[in-house]
C-alpha cells in the first residue's frame, strides 16, 4: 500500500515535484503514533527534520526578542518624555546612582554575556562539559548581579529614596523619607537591615541547595547531586556581589564625609545644586515662551504643599520634587530589567540540567543558542539603561 | 490514482479522529494537538461571548426607558465596562485567530500542528487565568468602572477592581501573544512543500497580519498596564497628575496597542469571509495578491493611526491632522477587499447556503461599519461625533458586524470539516437571518441618536432619543436569539447532524483533502498540493460522496478539467 502509485500528470509542475513525497499514502496509517519511526529522539514529532525544527524555535525566539524590546519600549518612551520635559530632576536625581556599582555590574553582565556565547560555541561542538562550565559561569555572572544590584537597592531605601510617591507629603502614600532612625540602626551594623532581608532569599535558597545536593549525593543520585551543587555556586555569586557591592559601600563611606549619607539632602554636591538652581531659572525662562500654562500649573500645586514638605526636609530647595519620577523610573527599568535577570537563571539552570544530562550534538543544540540569545538581549538592555540612568551629565 | 481501499481510508470517515482517539479527561486538558486546543478555545470564547452578552441585555433593558430605572448608576458603569473589556479582551480578540485559526492553520498548510504545541497550550491555560482574574474584579475588587479603557486619572482614583482587571488584560495579552508568535513562526517554516507564500489561502495572509500586530502591539499594552498598576499600588507619578505625571500618555500608551487591535479583530474576519466568497462562488478569488497585500497593509497602517482616539484629548494640532490624513489610507486597503469580494461573486456560481448568508451580510455590515469609520476620522466631524453613540454604532458595526458574523460564517464552513457532520441549513440560515435583522435593528438607530447628540456612556437620556433607544433594546433582544439559536444549530449538528464527506463544500484548500473529522495527525498521507482557488481540481466522488482531488479519482469517471474562463 505504501507503494501505491500515483498517476503523474503532466501539467501540475507542482506535483511532480512533489512525486516522491506523495507516493507515500501512508505505509504507517495503522499506527497512530507513527511519527517516530525515522525521527531522532531530539526532534518534536510535528517537525520533519532538525533543520526545520531548529529554523522554528530561531525564528520564534527573534520574535520574542521583538516583543521583549517592545515591551521595554514603554518605559524607554516614559523616561525619553520625562527626560524632555523635566532635564533639570534628571540632573540632580542621577547624581544618587553609584556610576561605579552600575558599571560593575555592566562589566559583570558583559562578561557573562562572553561566556554564554563560549557556552553557544561548546553546545554546537557537542562539548558538554565546557558547555556546562560556561552557562555555570554565566549564572554565577547573573546572580552577582542582583547582589550588586541588591546592594544598591537597599543604599537607596535607606537614604529614603524611593518612587515618586514617597516625595510627597500627601498622608496616604509611602513615606520612606521618615526613616532617619532606622537609618541610624543600619549604620551602626555597617550592614543596611533592608539588606539583610533581601538577601533572606538568596540565603533561604543556598541552604536549600546545598541540603538538596547532600542528599542528591547520599542517596547516589548523582546527576542531581551535581546540579544542587552547581545552584548553589550560583546562588553564591550573589553574595559575592552583594559582599563586593557592600564593601565598596563601606569604603566609600568611611572615605568621605562621615555625616555624607546621614540624609539625602546632605549628598547633595554644592556645586551641583548650585548649578541645579541656574538650570531651574534658565528653565522657567524657556516656560514663560512656550507651555506657560502647564508650568504654572504645576509651580502653583507644588507651592500649595511647599509648607508641609518643609517640615520634612529641611532644605527644599536643593530638590525637584518631581526627582521621585525619576526614581519610579528607575525602579521601573531597572526592577524589570532584574525580573528579566532571574527569568534568565531559571532558563540558564534548565540548560545546564541538560548539559549535565548530556543532551547537546552537533545536530541538536537549538536550546542553548535560544537562552543565549534571551541572555544577549537581557545584557543589551542594560548596556543601554546603564548610560540612561548612571552617566546624565 | 491510489487503489479504492486506500482511497476510503484517506477521504472516509474514520473510526479514530482527533475526537475520539483517546477520550479521557486529562487527555483534553493536556493535549498538544492543535484542533483540541483550539475546540477548548472555541468552547471558552463562546462562554465569554454569553456572558458579556448577557451584560449587554442588562445595559440595553437598563435603557428602555430614559430615566433608567432598573440599575443605579455605579452598576450601570460597571455593566458597560465589564461588557466591553470580556468582549474585546476574552472574546473578540481570541475568537478567529485562536479558536477557528489554532484548528484551520496548520491544516491549511499540511502540517501536523502548529510550531509550539505546548506554548500554544499555555496561551489556553493563560486566557483561562486572565478571564479568571477580569471576572475576579467583580468578586473581590467590587466590579470595574472605568470603561474598558482603564483611562487615567480616573482608573487611579476609583476604588475599583482595577488592579484585578488590569492584570487579567496583560495575562490575556500573553496568551495572544503566545497565539501570535506561534502562528508566525508556524506559517514561516511548516508550509507544505512546494507551498510558496502565493499558494497559501487567504485566510492565512489575515492570520500572519494579524500575528505581525499581535506580537508588536500588544508587549506595549503589557508594560503599560503594569505601569499602571504601580502607578495605583505605588503611585509611581508616570501617569498621575497629581504626581507630575501626564495622563494623557497613557492614552498614547494604550491605544499604540489598542487601535492595532481594532485590526487584530478585523483582519482574522476578512481572512474567513474571502475563504467564503470564493469557495461559495465555486469562483477563483478575484485579485488574490491585492487582498493578501492587503492584509499586510491594514497590520502595518494600523500602527500609525492611534491618536485619532484621541482627538479632543488636547494632542498637537499636528499631530491631529497627521492621524487624521493616515486613518483616512486604511480605507484603501480595506476597500481593496470589499471590492476583489464583490468581484469575486460576479458571475460565479453563488450557493447561498448558511456559511454565504453570513458573508454576505458581513460585505454589508462591514461595508456600512467602514464607511462610518470615515466620518469619525474627519477632524470636524469628530468633534461632533466624539463620544455619542455614533461612534458605538461604528465599532459595533465593525466588531459584531464584522467579525462575530464572519465568527458565524467560519463556523458554519468549517464545522462539517471539525467534527464530520452537517448542520440544518434552513434553521442555520434562519438564525443568520435573525442576527442579520437584530443587528441592524439594534445598531442602526445608534447611528441616528448619536448624530443628533446621545453621548454614549450615560445611564439616562433626554426623552427625544426614547424611540430609538427602545428599538435598539428590541433588536438587541432579537440579535441574542439569533446569535443562541446559531450556537444552538452547531451544536446539535456537532451530535446528531449527519454524517458528511471530506469535502461537502468542494473547497480546494488543504484541510478538506483528509477526513471529516481529520485524523489526530491530520493526514494520514501526503496532501496533494494545489491551488487553493482551483475548484476545478475537485472532482465528485460516488462512492465517497463528496468531492476529491483528480489525482485520487478514478480516471476513467474524471470530467476534463475546464479551460479558464477569461472575464
Amino acid at each position: 500500500m505504501g507503494l501505491a502509485k500515483t498517476r503523474q500528470s503532466p501539467g501540475l509542475l507542482l506535483l511532480l515535484k512533489l512525486e516522491t513525497d506523495m507516493a507515500t499514502v501512508d505505509a504507517h496509517a495503522d499506527d497512530h503514533h507513527h511519527d517516530d519511526h525515522d525521527h531522532p529522539p531530539f526532534i518534536a514529532h510535528h517537525f520533519d527534520d532538525a533543520e526545520q525544527q531548529f529554523d522554528s524555535g530561531k525564528l520564534g525566539i527573534w520574535l520574542f526578542l521583538v516583543t521583549e524590546v517592545l515591551f521595554f519600549s514603554g518605559l524607554f518612551v516614559a523616561y525619553t518624555l520625562y527626560r524632555n520635559h523635566h532635564p533639570e530632576i534628571f540632573q540632580q536625581a542621577h547624581v544618587f546612582l553609584d556610576k561605579y556599582l552600575g558599571g560593575l555590574n555592566t562589566i559583570v553582565l558583559l562578561f557573562s554575556s562572553l561566556t554564554m556565547a563560549l557556552a553557544v560555541r561548546s553546545a554546537q561542538l557537542g562539548r558538554n562539559k565546557n558547555c556546562g562550565i560556561y552557562i555555570l559561569i554565566t549564572m554565577v555572572c547573573a546572580s552577582m548581579f542582583l547582589g550588586v544590584k541588591a546592594v544598591e537597592y537597599s543604599h537607596k531605601w535607606d537614604m529614603g529614596i524611593w518612587v515618586r510617591s514617597s516625595w510627597s507629603s500627601d498622608a496616604d502614600s509611602l513615606s520612606y523619607g521618615h526613616h532617619e532612625g532606622q537609618l541610624g540602626i543600619a549604620k551602626s551594623l555597617g550592614v543596611s537591615d533592608r539588606l539583610i532581608w533581601l538577601s533572606a532569599i538568596p540565603a533561604v535558597l543556598l541552604a536549600g541547595s546545598l541540603i538538596a545536593s547532600v542528599i542528591g549525593f547520599v542517596t547516589k543520585k548523582e546527576l542531581f547531586g551535581k546540579f544542587m551543587l552547581a545552584m548553589s555556586v550560583m546562588v553564591g555569586g550573589y553574595f559575592l556581589g552583594a559582599g563586593v557591592g557592600q564593601v565598596y559601600q563601606n569604603v566609600k563611606e568611611g572615605s568621605g564625609d562621615s555625616h555624607e549619607h546621614a540624609s539625602l539632602q546632605e549628598q547633595q554636591p554644592m556645586q551641583l545644586l548650585a548649578m541645579t538652581q541656574e538650570d531651574q531659572d534658565h528653565a522657567d525662562d524657556d516656560k514663560k515662551s512656550d507651555d506657560a500654562d502647564h508650568s504654572h500649573d504645576e509651580e502653583h500645586s507644588h507651592g500649595s504643599e511647599k509648607a508641609e514638605y518643609d517640615k520634612e526636609h529641611p532644605d527644599p530647595e536643593t530638590l525637584d520634587r518631581d526627582i521621585g519620577i525619576f526614581f519610579s523610573i528607575y525602579y521601573c527599568m531597572t526592577g524589570l530589567h532584574a525580573i528579566h535577570i532571574i527569568a534568565g537563571i531559571i532558563a540558564l539552570a534548565w540548560i545546564y540540567w541538560r548539559c549535565l544530562a548530556g543532551h547537546w550534538r552537533s545536530d541538536y543544540f537549538g536550546p542553548v543558542d535560544y537562552v543565549g540569545l534571551y541572555w544577549h538581549l537581557v545584557d543589551l538592555i542594560w548596556i543601554y539603561l546603564f548610560p540612561l540612568l548612571y552617566l546624565i551629565d | 490514482m491510489v487503489d479504492t481501499a486506500t482511497k476510503n481510508r484517506i477521504f472516509g470517515t474514520p473510526k479514530s479522529t482527533f475526537l475520539n482517539h483517546v477520550n479521557t479527561i486529562s487527555s483534553w486538558m493536556f493535549t498538544l494537538d492543535h484542533k483540541r486546543i483550539g475546540i477548548m478555545y472555541l468552547v471558552g470564547v463562546t462562554l465569554a461571548l454569553f456572558l458579556a452578552g448577557v451584560f449587554a441585555l442588562v445595559l440595553r433593558t437598563h435603557l428602555f426607558t430614559f430615566d433608567g430605572e432598573m440599575l443605579t448608576n455605579a452598576q450601570y458603569n460597571q455593566m458597560f465596562t465589564l461588557h466591553g473589556a470580556v468582549m474585546v479582551f476574552s472574546f473578540i480578540i481570541p475568537s478567529i485567530p485562536a479558536a477557528l485559526g489554532n484548528i484551520v492553520l496548520p491544516m491549511m498548510l499540511g502540517a501536523k500542528d502548529v510550531a509550539f504545541p505546548r506554548m500554544n497550550l499555555m496561551s489556553f491555560y493563560l486566557w483561562i487565568i486572565g478571564t479568571g482574574c477580569l471576572l475576579a474584579a467583580i468578586l473581590f475588587g467590587d466590579g470595574l468602572d472605568t470603561g474598558w479603557t482603564f483611562y487615567t486619572p480616573y482608573s487611579i482614583e476609583t476604588n475599583t477592581g482595577v488592579v484585578w482587571a488590569t492584570f487579567g488584560a496583560f495575562v490575556l495579552g500573553f496568551s495572544s501573544i503566545f497565539t501570535g508568535l506561534n502562528f508566525l513562526v508556524t506559517i514561516n517554516t511548516m508550509r507544505a512543500k512546494g507551498q510558496t507564500w502565493f499558494k497559501l489561502p487567504l485566510f492565512l495572509w489575515s492570520l500572519y497580519a494579524t500575528s505581525i500586530i499581535q506580537v508588536l502591539a500588544t508587549p506595549v499594552l503589557g508594560i503599560t498596564l503594569l505601569l499602571l498598576i504601580a502607578e495605583k499600588t505605588m503611585h509611581v507619578g508616570i501617569f498621575d497628575p497629581t504626581y507630575g505625571g501626564d495622563p494623557v500618555l497613557f492614552q498614547h500608551f494604550f491605544w499604540f496597542y489598542s487601535h492595532p487591535a481594532v485590526y487584530i479583530m478585523i483582519l482574522p474576519a476578512m481572512g474567513v469571509i474571502s475563504e467564503l466568497i470564493s469557495v461559495y462562488s465555486q469562483k477563483r478569488i478575484f485579485g488574490y495578491s491585492f487582498i493578501a497585500f492587503s492584509s499586510v497593509a491594514i497590520a502595518l497602517l494600523g500602527f500609525l493611526v492611534w491618536g485619532h482616539h484621541m482627538f479632543t484629548s488636547g494632542q498637537s494640532q499636528v499631530l491631529t491632522l497627521i492621524f487624521s490624513a493616515i486613518t483616512f489610507t486604511v480605507a484603501i486597503p480595506s476597500a481593496v477587499k470589499v471590492f476583489n469580494w464583490l468581484a469575486t461573486l460576479y458571475k460565479g456560481s453563488i450557493l447561498l447556503n448558511t456559511p454565504m448568508c453570513y458573508a454576505l451580510s458581513f460585505i454589508f455590515l462591514f461595508g456600512i461599519g467602514g464607511l462610518t469609520g470615515l466620518f469619525l476620522g474627519a477632524l470636524s466631524v469628530d468633534i461632533h461625533l466624539h463620544d455619542t453613540y455614533f461612534v458605538v454604532a461604528h465599532f459595533h458595526f465593525v466588531m459584531v458586524g464584522g467579525t462575530l458574523t464572519a465568527l458565524l460564517g467560519g463556523l458554519f464552513h468549517w464545522w462539517p470539516k471539525i467534527f464530520g457532520r452537517m448542520y440544518n441549513d434552513f434553521m442555520g440560515r434562519a438564525f443568520c437571518f435573525l442576527v442579520f435583522a437584530g443587528f441592524n435593528l439594534t445598531f442602526f438607530p445608534q447611528f441616528v441618536m448619536g448624530a443628533r447628540g446621545m453621548p454614549r456612556r450615560y445611564a439616562t437620556y433626554d426623552p427625544e432619543f426614547l424611540i430609538f433607544h427602545q428599538i435598539s433594546t428590541v433588536g438587541a433582544f432579537v440579535l441574542g436569539v439569533g446569535i443562541l439559536g446559531a450556537f444552538l444549530v452547531l451544536v446539535y449538528a456537532a451530535f446528531k447532524g449527519p454524517r458528511c464527506g471530506a469535502n461537502p463544500f468542494r473547497a480546494a484548500s488543504l484541510e478538506w483533502q483528509t477526513s471529516s473529522p481529520p485524523d489526530f495527525h491530520n493526514f494520514i498521507h501526503q496532501p496533494v498540493l494545489n491551488d487553493p482557488y482551483d475548484f476545478d481540481s475537485l472532482v465528485y466522488d460516488e462512492d465517497l460522496e463528496t468531492y476529491i482531488s483528480r489525482e485520487f479519482a478514478d480516471p476513467e469517471k474524471v470530467p476534463p478539467k475546464k479551460e479558464p474562463v477569461h472575464h
